[in-house]
């Protein structure tokens, strides 16, 4: 087994025994979603106007807070200067780790957020387009995060930091995600943007790996 | 025959040309990483990038604020237009700058870039809250608002938002190698973004005039207006040009401090 599954396999399995590492962002997610209607306004249909976006932007916040651990523990116990020492490609490396930190965030808040929807209002035509910008746009969040987090392993109270980083690299997911969501809503086709997510993961899937091998080079110099 | 000798000729005159700015290129980029060689050359530049940019500032701004004709629409408030245009081109090259000096730093370890790259980050990121201000004060006259959700508004407020987050990263990193080369990488992948970042704002929403000049167009500007306005531009490079120089000066002698020749320049 090549270092990279190992290092999967061994990730998934830590999340499965320490069910916090995933059921907190998740629960983070459905509070942050509970204070639009409590701080804005409840009426079912403003609400479900907003609801798109809404969720989205309480998936990107959620996504943020569990990304501050991706890289800590292989920095702090010496697992990273294993794989540099292994001469394990770290472009491999790297996309193993987002894809882990996609399934145990992204996946989780694509399977929850129709409950949300249910919650907010959420249009009935929009809930597949909700379903599927997620599907597509978390993992792109992941992947640059992963960046982010390769790049503030090694910082102290790094978390802040990296919501800094990575939140502007963010803004165009959120905006064909939310923009689809919205026109699922009142009608509209919305194939469009969630081909304009594709083409991002697309392009993130390429590149960022390249950042994020780079990044964790970092960590060993200090 | 003779065509065919001739024409061999020329492609060896050329290829010789080639090669010769190829070495000279490669001399230039080898004296380039010489902080010594780039304090001593820049000395004499000073001076005249200094009275280039007031010149420059002065007779720009009295040909645009004074003689250029009003707007028939906007009447005089768009002669902000001689401060905004050219600080929000020069914040957006500004970065690309950044980025670029800073690969050189990660794929060619040149010192000297990652002192450009370190220097130019508040340097454009001062210009970007510029063409921020002088666009809010622009649009209060102009859309009624001080701010509104316009494409290019935000995607300088993003911008912005890039140039805090690079600065941010290179304050934290505890050594001075890995500040510079985590700036790189953020300013890297800021730069793939940018474009992605600009395209997906304008197509979500835009108030915001179209872009008064482009390269590829004839200018739909009064020449009464332009002109001020190129020279403005030309300016505000020069200027820049004139702080990142003075910036990387002191950066070269606060890190080459303990060599002879800084410590020379000191004593004198």
């Amino acid at each position: 087994m090549s270092l990279v599954t190992a290092t999967i396999r061994r990730d998934l399995l830590l999340a499965a025994r320490n069910p916090g590492e995933w059921l907190n962002p998740l629960m983070f997610f459905l509070m942050v979603a509970a204070l639009f209607p409590l701080a804005v306004d409840p009426d079912p249909t403003f609400l479900s106007k907003i609801a798109g976006g809404v969720i989205w932007v309480a998936a990107l916040l959620a996504t943020l807070l569990s990304l501050d651990a991706l890289y800590k523990a292989d920095v702090d116990d010496g697992s990273l200067e294993q794989w540099l020492a292994s001469g394990e490609s770290l472009y491999a490396m790297s996309l193993g780790k987002a894809l882990v930190h996609w399934c145990i965030s992204g996946l989780p808040l694509t399977l929850m957020a129709p409950v949300l929807g249910l919650m907010l209002a959420l249009p009935e035509d929009a809930y597949w387009a909700l379903i599927l910008s997620l599907a597509v746009g978390t993992p792109v969040l992941s992947l640059l995060g992963a960046v982010g987090a390769a790049l503030t392993a090694g910082v102290r109270s790094g978390g802040l930091l990296l919501s800094l980083l990575i939140l502007p690299l963010y803004i165009p997911v959120l905006i064909f995600a939310a923009s689809a969501v919205y026109h699922a809503g009142i009608g509209m086709a919305w194939n469009g943007q969630i081909g304009f997510l594709g083409a991002m993961l697309a392009l993130a899937l390429c590149l960022t790996p390249f950042a994020s091998a780079a990044a964790l080079k970092l960590n060993l110099s200090r | 025959m003779s065509d065919a000798l001739c024409f061999g000729g020329g492609v060896k005159t050329q290829l010789i040309a080639v090669v010769v700015m190829w070495q000279w290129l490669k001399q230039l980029y080898h004296r380039l990483g010489s902080p010594k060689w780039f304090y001593e050359i820049t000395t004499g530049w000073i001076p005249w990038l200094a009275v280039l940019s007031v010149v420059g500032t002065v007779v720009g701004l009295v040909m645009g604020l004074l003689y250029a004709p009003a707007d028939y629409l906007q009447g005089n408030s768009f002669r902000i237009i001689y401060i905004h245009v050219p600080a929000a081109l020069l914040a957006q090259s500004a970065f690309m700058m950044m980025a670029v000096a800073g690969a050189v730093y990660l794929i060619w370890r040149m010192k000297m870039a990652a002192w450009v790259a370190k220097v130019i980050a508040p340097v454009g990121a001062s210009f970007c809250l510029i063409a921020l201000l002088t666009g809010a004060i622009w649009g209060k006259p102009t859309w009624g608002t001080w701010w509104v959700w316009d494409a290019r508004l935000t995607s300088m407020l993003l911008l912005l938002f890039l140039y805090f987050g690079v600065m941010a990263l290179q304050q934290a990193m505890e050594s001075e190698d890995s500040a510079y080369r985590a700036g790189a990488i953020l300013s890297l992948v800021g730069l793939v973004n940018i474009p992605i970042i600009k395209y997906s704002v304008e197509w979500w929403n835009t108030l915001h005039q179209p872009a008064t000049l482009k390269l590829t167009e004839k200018p739909s500007m009064h020449p009464d207006m332009l002109i001020p306005l190129l020279i403005m531009i030309v300016t505000t490079y020069v200027f820049f040009a004139l702080l990142i120089i003075l910036r990387t000066r002191n950066e070269i002698l606060w890190h080459e401090r303990k060599r002879s020749w800084v410590k020379q320049i000191l004593e004198s």
